[in-house]
């Protein structure tokens, strides 16, 4: 499978990324922002990171690069778009992706592990996952999503939440709610769930003596649902 | 010709940061604030002498970079 991370100045996550793709068996490329194509992919991930120093709103600058034409024009073809945090944020603001990333609701940055539910596996991401709540982790001062009521409702009648933040039993409520997130919302798939956009990394859970293997499965899942 | 804009989150919208700043305000004494919203002011200077067509060009630029419509409104002053 072939998969291609975007470089947006001030990517941060972009090299783990590379190298957590290519453990599992990715083609992966890395591609630069100013390019206006993306070589022949499978996959497209947006990494994590700062773009732009998060200058106006976090992701927003990076939203509109010359590259970006050419993820959204893959991702209305049908292909697989992965934005993981600050990737997140620009599908957002491309708005491939609905709703925003707002500030955490204690104004403080994140650093740490939780432990999100799988809400929808009829999708390429999760299909056959064996896991319902996967420990990842998550670094991030903007990861409180939230839309309109319509939009909500419109994600929750489509099944496109992707995963929630919960205890580590699966349970979601106030207190495994890290960031403010409307419905614990931690990740959201676009109408027909070839984008997905996550605010947990599992690029850092990919080792058992660093921090944790549930981001192997994650990506080995993505391999398997494509063969 | 400058043109000014104030991009302000939308009634409803949760704006931890104003908060923030009011419940330091009562605690400064400034007991009568009763909420505060924080937005950002841009001036943009465009080339344009038409104060119409200068307005119209940044009502463009409010819709598709400066303000997300998602949770901001924006106002030309």
């Amino acid at each position: 499978m072939r998969s291609s991370v975007i470089i947006f100045p001030g990517s941060n996550c972009d090299r783990d990324m590379d190298v957590a793709l290519k453990k599992f068996g990715f083609k992966n490329q890395m591609v630069w922002h100013n390019d206006q194509s993306i070589p022949k992919s499978d996959l497209i991930v947006l990494p994590g990171g700062f773009s732009y120093g998060d200058y106006l709103r976090c992701g927003s600058i990076a939203s509109k690069s010359k590259i970006i034409k050419s993820v959204i024009d893959f991702a209305n073809s049908g292909g697989l778009v992965l934005g993981i945090c600050n990737g997140f944020q620009i599908l957002t603001e491309t708005g491939l992706l609905n709703g925003i990333l707002q500030q955490n609701k204690f104004l403080n940055f994140i650093c740490s592990n939780v432990y999100v539910k799988v809400k929808d596996k009829q999708n390429k991401y999760f299909k056959d996952l064996k896991k319902d709540v996967l420990e990842l982790h998550i670094a991030h001062n903007e990861g409180n999503y939230f839309c309109s009521e319509d939009e909500l409702k419109l994600l929750e009648d489509n099944n496109q939440i992707a995963v929630t933040y919960c205890g580590k039993d699966g349970t979601e409520n106030e207190t495994s709610n890290p960031n403010g997130a409307i419905k614990n919302i931690a990740g959201i798939f676009n109408k027909n769930k070839n984008v997905l956009g996550m605010m947990p990394h599992p690029e850092r859970m990919i080792d058992k003596y660093l921090s944790g293997e549930d981001g192997s499965l994650f990506f080995k899942n993505i391999l398997d649902n494509f063969k | 010709m400058k043109i000014k804009v104030i991009v302000t989150l939308k009634n409803g919208v949760l704006d931890p940061q104003g908060k923030a700043i009011q419940q330091t305000l009562n605690g400064m004494n400034f007991g009568n604030v009763e909420d505060v919203r924080q937005g950002k002011y841009f001036e943009i200077e465009v080339k344009e002498k038409d104060e119409k067509k200068a307005k119209s060009l940044v009502d463009d630029m409010c819709k598709k970079l400066l303000a997300n419509l998602v949770i901001e409104d924006y106002k030309i002053v």
